[in-house]
């Protein structure tokens, strides 16, 4: 298993540690990872797919939980 | 006691609002009473589709009515009702629903009501999202959505603005004028109308409405994948097992981008537990035609009752055994849409108005002696 993996968070490269989740990059990419009907910034909560405020696009799916899902190499994720 | 109103209606659904807002508004002293909140019933459960729909004359005439009512209505609409003119395609899978889109399309213009005729390419165009092939479908652009709770909250609003009163409980008898409330209070009024949906044999045990029970479930938002409320014309092929549980492809874009996913009739099962069986087989008719729509999040799955008549047309007017009653219910399906036809109708039979369409086939008394035939279930039907 590679030491690191590069994603692309809303059109950057990024690279993280190999086994980080989709919210932990987002997070260390400085980013929130949604934004609220309401108009405001959502960021992961509860880490452990409950609280759903860490949704995003990944690989052109929306709605996808990301504190769930670990980074996979050329994986396109995009905030909402 | 003397006589304190013209008219009592007994609950606060879609209709019962309705109901109220056209006495109201024609001067009859109006209160309404409504022990479970306004709109709570299966208002709240159902899809809250405005659409034309021609299983046989009646249902054609009143759903027409009802529908030209809600376009001159729609400009007074407050936002949070979300109407949304984004009409109806009934899809036909095939050469063979495409001969029904085709005598549809007939029946609706010879009725007045716009209706095109899609082929295959003009439903991709329209419904990217669609399975292909589709053979095509038939577009009523005048049909169109809403959200029925926050309706019936307007329209009962709008009717307490032309003076009707509003009674926070529940009817618990409705007998030769006087209405028992559940606080043990009575209302005296000369006319009492019963709207309490499938309900409704609460108060009145003889009548012939049995409870049709629906799923419906949620999506999270996904703006623009579907922009008009599809429905299947394929139950011509699964009309054989219409008595048994049935379930249809039925989907609706809410303005939020969220879709609403139905529909499932059950008659014999009065529990409000989601079945999973049927529940199961209704997302898979949807993934049928919509095969995206199984990677979508659902976010919530709840049941109705639809108040089903034998033929399927609602119970509008007076109730043969007491004068005093009259019906606003059995709407089944299509009480949203229907509901303001039904308003201006019970009106006009309190007022003495003639009605501007015929009110004899939605007559309570067609069921009882002398009504002629035994009536059938007709074939499929729609909306939770």
């Amino acid at each position: 298993m590679p030491e690191v993996v590069t994603i692309s968070v809303n059109g950057q490269p990024f690279v993280v540690p190999a086994g980080t989740t989709v919210a932990a990059a987002m997070l260390r990419a400085g980013g929130t990872t949604r934004t609220s009907v309401s108009g405001e910034m959502r960021a992961p909560l509860c880490g452990m797919g409950i609280c759903f405020e860490c949704r995003a696009v990944i690989g052109g799916k929306p709605h996808e939980r990301t504190c769930q899902i670990v980074c996979e190499p050329g994986m396109d994720v995009w905030s909402t | 006691m003397s006589t304190a109103y013209d008219v009592a209606i007994l609950g606060a659904g879609i209709v019962g609002a309705a109901c109220a807002l056209e006495c109201a508004s024609r001067g009859l002293r109006t209160v309404v009473t409504e022990g479970r909140g306004v709109g709570s019933g299966a208002t709240a459960a159902g899809m809250g589709h405005i659409v034309v729909m021609d299983d046989s004359e009646a249902q054609l005439a009143l759903t027409r009515y009802s529908q030209t009512l809600w376009h001159a209505l729609a400009a007074r609409l407050p936002d949070e009702v979300e109407f949304d003119r984004c009409g109806t395609l009934w899809v036909a899978a095939d050469e063979e629903e495409m001969q029904e889109v085709r005598r549809k399309q007939a029946v609706y213009v010879a009725a007045g009501v716009a209706a095109e005729i899609l082929g295959a390419r003009g439903l991709e165009e329209a419904e990217p999202h669609l399975r292909r092939p589709m053979a095509g479908a038939l577009l009523v652009p005048g049909d169109a959505v809403l959200y029925p709770p926050c309706t019936a909250a307007w329209l009962l609003q709008e009717a307490r603005r032309m003076g009707a009163e509003f009674v926070a409980e529940s009817a618990v008898g409705a007998v030769a004028g006087g209405v028992l409330l559940s606080g043990g209070s009575e209302l005296q009024a000369a006319h009492i109308v019963i709207a309490c949906g499938a309900d409704s044999t609460d108060l009145l045990p003889a009548l012939p409405i049995r409870k049709r029970k629906g799923h419906l479930v949620i999506t999270d938002r996904y703006p623009g994948m579907v922009r008009h409320q599809l429905v299947e014309l394929g139950y011509l092929k699964s009309a054989h097992s219409l008595t048994a549980d049935s379930v249809a492809f039925n989907v609706q874009p809410r303005r939020t981008g969220q879709l609403l996913i139905g529909s499932s009739r059950q008659f014999g099962d009065e529990s409000r537990e989601v079945d999973h069986g049927i529940l199961a087989r209704m997302l898979q008719r949807a993934e049928e035609y919509l095969p995206e729509i199984g990677g979508c999040s659902a976010i919530r799955v709840w049941t109705g009752f639809r108040a089903a008549t034998p033929d399927k047309l609602p119970l509008i007017g007076p109730w043969p055994d007491d004068e005093s009653l009259m019906l606003a219910t059995g709407h089944e399906g299509l009480g949203i849409t229907t509901s303001l036809g039904t308003g201006r109708l019970v009106a006009d039979l309190l007022t003495g108005t003639v009605p501007e369409i015929a009110a004899d086939a939605y007559r309570p008394g067609r069921f009882l002696s002398g009504a002629g035939t035994e009536p059938e279930v007709a074939r499929g039907g729609m909306g939770a």
